[in-house]
């Protein structure tokens, strides 16, 4: 058995070994050995699939940070393994297709390293049962993500959107970082499976909600849920192999999964209802209604993802209201709401990824991805053109193809929760089947877009810059195993039903019993339902507003383009760098006085404010040693020399007077019977004074100063405070008698390190090393000293060549 | 003694503060040179003040005096010397390149 710690880690150690070992395979396109990876992940992830499908499940535990609760545990049960599988299936898939769309004059060891670095990353976000490390994954896919967005990073608009996911996922992330904290503190677990079995004690807890809605903006950015979307268009400047594993297959569903996880713990309360399924909702019109004016098939794909995006999180959010009856014959109903939305996930990827793909085709092979300028394709790309139908076709829910299906039960769910006469759904339920069917029409729009405008019509062939002609095997083979699923999914749904989404089922409802009653067989006729008459309605309209689209299309000229959430994105960012400028400016203004008194400043209120408000000020005179006269002559003579340097005439003066301080306090240490510091200061000091006068015959004479009143004042007062806190510093701590203190220890040199002199003993044995590190201290400052004075040298030699 | 120290650290330490603010790299770095004094004299006084011999096993009896605050300050005392070295140097090299040892001076212009 190998564990699934493991799974996680293998991407990770390949990505690692990428740098160091890619120049060995020169002739082989790198591809075809990072393929290995994914493949064998996914065989191995599959063997699994029949022990799940009997409801077993997998836990391993590696210890990580056991004291702070932090476990490396990973957990596999249904609802990990559908996303596991998409991970490493259309993994597999896309870096079989990159292979031959992206050429090897690219940087590919870039490209392959930043992709493995997602694919583990994704992995360890739908496995980790600890959600401390499952925020440290989920930030790690934005990071990929963003390395991956700006793949071609000569390209501004490249750098531009790899920014914006950044910024938008990431600070989603982050607010979901502190709802998993709060759910930490109201748990006292950071396992998602122990949080699951404990949160019903927490409902009404303060933080309940708050760590809910927090949570759900870290899924709402990340699966590009309105109004955060706006990352998600900007993103297709990435690679289309990118495109069509991370933005439409894998990392923008990671939200989906952070919601499918949460149901049981937050499904059953009514703010989680209304908030997922309407974001969800809003998010499946907009997208839908977006796309539609797209000129760029890409960009058309991006808001066609948003919307499908919502429709799976409004299906989600439809199947909590489950938990709101407990576990009946009733309730099973509003289940396939949940189930609907994973099989639509699963049908979602199939078909977006094989339309990614074959824009992907058009891109590379005719230059470009402008509707306008493609058509009539059809004859000339026939495969191409066979996989854009079935992708479009299952898009816009026709049988026979997969996405009809899911269409179908989606349809079925919205007219059901009608039925519901909780959360004042009697009144309002209805928005649920209307939006549902006008997003669809879009829906069914701009899937004909795709096919009549790319494919049909006249071939345009003096727009493009490449002559018209069929892609090369290798970019068709990934799309065709994707709508072969398409197709496959369509005639044995039941068969995925059982196997992949009943043990996801039972991960979702855990409180539900046995997960076969949650699994509702899937079949093409059901009779005549609303659901059917809706897909039917849908198809109707949607032809009529497709054939008379110039009539209608106008309308999106009505918003106007200078309140758009991209404009906010980009006015907020410009004002906060201006801002941050404008605050960074005011005090970092290049005069070092000015830092050096924040620091002063910052010492006095730490420390003096910190002895005042604690009143830890103590002065005891009785400890004290006794003084003779001769050593407060000294002391005066101190301080008489220290305050004369602040009115010297003379550079010689005061560096004299410094030389007057360092003496007095050699004959300190002689008093305090410290012969080696005395002998050592004293011969430390006469250098230094030498070398102040050496300087001084390069430096310009002293000028006086010319401080105004106000700066001298200011600077006066600051000095005597900082010395006033040291004095009161010291006067506090010299007494401070808690711990024994540790010099004993070293009194026991002569034994420990045959050394009679202690000061000698510690500096050359017991604290060696330091006194090793001090050594190279003097060795840099001496380098320095020796190169400041040795590249001048350099420098003016080139100057007198220049003459 | 030790509040006798400890004042004269007071008062070493406003002196540097008050060369350390000042515009002047030589006052500058006259004042750091007086804020390691500062330090010393502060570190050996933590250790107590003339409560034993000497710190040689082998001249004196015990008690000893605390060697280990005698310790910090030699190296304290090198590596003081080292960094007033080099800013000294720095200085030097300063005044050659740029002409001037006013630090109002040597800002730097606001667009870097």
């Amino acid at each position: 058995m190998f564990s699934i710690n493991l799974v996680i880690l293998i991407p990770f150690i390949v990505a690692a070994l990428i740098p160091f070992s890619y120049r060995r395979f020169k002739k082989v396109h790198l591809g075809w050995i990072v393929l290995i990876v994914p493949v064998v992940l996914f065989v191995l992830l599959a063997r699994l699939i029949p022990s799940l499908a009997s409801g077993k499940t997998y836990v391993h535990t590696y210890e990580w940070i056991p004291s702070l609760d932090f476990n490396f545990t990973t957990y596999l049960d249904g609802l990990s393994m559908i996303f596991a599988l998409l991970i490493t299936g259309v993994g597999s898939l896309v870096i079989l297709y990159s292979i031959f769309y992206l050429s090897s004059k690219e940087s590919l060891q870039h490209f392959y390293c930043y992709l493995l670095l997602f694919m583990g990353a994704m992995l360890g976000v739908v496995f980790s049962d600890n959600l401390m490390v499952l925020y440290v994954f989920w930030e790690l896919t934005s990071v990929s993500s963003f390395l991956l967005i700006a793949f071609w990073n000569h390209r501004k608009a490249s750098r531009q959107g790899a920014q914006k996911a950044m910024l938008i996922t990431v600070s989603g992330g982050i607010a979901m970082l502190v709802g998993f904290i709060m759910l930490h503190t109201m748990t006292g677990s950071f396992s998602i499976r122990e949080i699951i079995a404990s949160v019903s004690e927490f409902s009404d807890h303060d933080l309940f909600i708050p760590a809910m809605i927090l949570i759900l903006l870290g899924a709402f950015t990340k699966s590009a849920q309105f109004p955060f979307h706006i990352w998600l268009p900007d993103a297709m400047e990435a690679p289309t192999p990118v495109s069509a594993y991370l933005h439409s297959a894998t990392m923008v569903k990671a939200g989906i999964y952070l919601v499918a996880r949460f149901t049981p713990v937050f499904g059953a309360d009514e703010v989680w209802f209304w908030v997922v399924s309407m974001v969800g909702m809003i998010t499946l019109f907009w997208g839908s209604f977006n796309a539609v004016k797209q000129t760029d098939l890409k960009a058309l794909l991006a808001f066609s993802t948003i919307s499908q995006l919502g429709l799976i999180m409004s299906l989600l959010g439809l199947g909590s209201i489950a938990l709101q009856f407990g576990y009946s014959a009733d309730s099973v109903l509003y289940t396939q709401a949940t189930f609907a939305a994973l099989f639509h996930l699963i049908n979602h990827s199939t078909f977006k990824g094989a339309l990614f793909m074959v824009v992907g085709i058009l891109d590379h092979e005719l230059g470009t991805r402008d509707v306008r300028r493609l058509g009539g394709l059809m004859t000339l790309m026939p495969f191409t053109f066979t996989i854009a139908l079935i992708g479009s076709l299952s898009m816009a829910g026709l049988p026979p193809f997969n996405g009809f299906l899911s269409k179908e039960m989606f349809f079925a769910a919205t007219v059901h929760i009608m039925e519901v006469d909780i959360f004042s759904l009697p009144s309002l339920g209805l928005i649920f089947p209307v939006v549902a069917w006008i997003a669809s029409i879009f829906t069914f729009v701009y899937c004909m877009i795709i096919i009549f405008k790319a494919f049909l019509g006249k071939p345009q062939q003096e727009k493009l810059d490449k002559p018209i002609h069929e892609a090369p095997i290798g970019m068709l083979i990934s799309p065709m195993i994707l709508v072969a699923l398409v197709v496959g999914i369509f005639f044995f749904p039941n068969l995925l039903g059982q196997y992949i989404l009943q043990p996801a089922m039972s991960s979702i409802y855990p409180t539900f019993g046995d997960a076969a009653d949650l699994t509702p067989k899937i079949s093409a006729w059901h009779g005549i339902k609303p659901e059917l008459l809706m897909t039917i309605a849908v198809i109707i309209v949607g032809a009529i507003l497709f054939k008379f689209l110039k009539l209608w299309k106008p309308i999106y000229g009505l918003f106007s383009s200078r309140f758009t959430f991209n404009v906010l994105y980009f006015n907020f960012l410009a004002s906060s760098v201006s801002k941050s400028n404008l605050v960074t400016n005011r005090y970092m203004n290049g005069l070092l006085r000015h830092y050096l008194l924040y620091i002063f400043i910052f010492f006095i209120v730490t420390v003096g404010g910190y002895l005042l408000y604690f009143k830890a000020f103590s002065f005891d005179i009785s400890t004290n040693a006794s003084f003779r006269v001769y050593e407060v002559c000294l002391v005066a003579i101190m301080a008489v020399a220290a305050l004369s340097m602040l009115f010297a005439k003379s550079r010689i003066t005061a560096t004299l007077l410094n030389g007057v301080l360092g003496y007095s306090i050699a004959i300190f240490f002689v008093i305090f019977r410290a012969p080696d510091l005395a002998l050592t200061q004293l011969v430390v000091e006469s250098v230094t004074t030498v070398l102040f006068l050496l300087a001084f015959s390069h430096l310009p004479d002293w000028k006086k100063e010319k401080l105004s009143k106000g700066t001298k004042l200011i600077n006066g007062i600051i000095s005597v405070a900082v010395g006033l806190v040291v004095v009161i510093v010291g006067l506090s701590v010299v007494d401070f008698n808690l711990y024994d203190p540790i010099s004993s220890y070293f009194e026991d040199a002569y034994e420990l390190a045959g050394g009679a002199n202690i000061v000698n003993a510690i500096l050359g044995d017991f604290r060696g090393f330091d006194t090793m590190l001090e050594v190279v201290v003097l060795f840099i400052a001496g380098l320095g000293v020796y190169s400041m004075i040795k590249l001048r040298v350099k420098k003016e030699d080139e100057n007198i060549e220049d003459q | 003694m030790e509040t006798l120290i400890i004042m004269l650290i007071g008062i070493l330490v406003a002196v540097a503060t008050y060369l350390i603010l000042s515009r002047n790299i030589i006052r500058i770095i006259l004042g750091t040179a007086v804020f390691s004094h500062a330090v010393h004299l502060l570190i050996l006084t933590m250790g107590d003040l003339k409560k034993g011999n000497v710190p040689l096993l082998k001249e004196a009896d015990a008690p000893y005096a605390d060697a280990l605050p005698q310790a910090l300050i030699l190296t304290a005392i090198v590596i003081s010397f080292a960094v007033t070295a080099f800013i000294l140097v720095l200085a030097y090299r300063t005044y050659q390149d740029v002409g001037t040892d006013d630090l109002d001076e040597l800002r730097g212009a606001r667009d870097e």
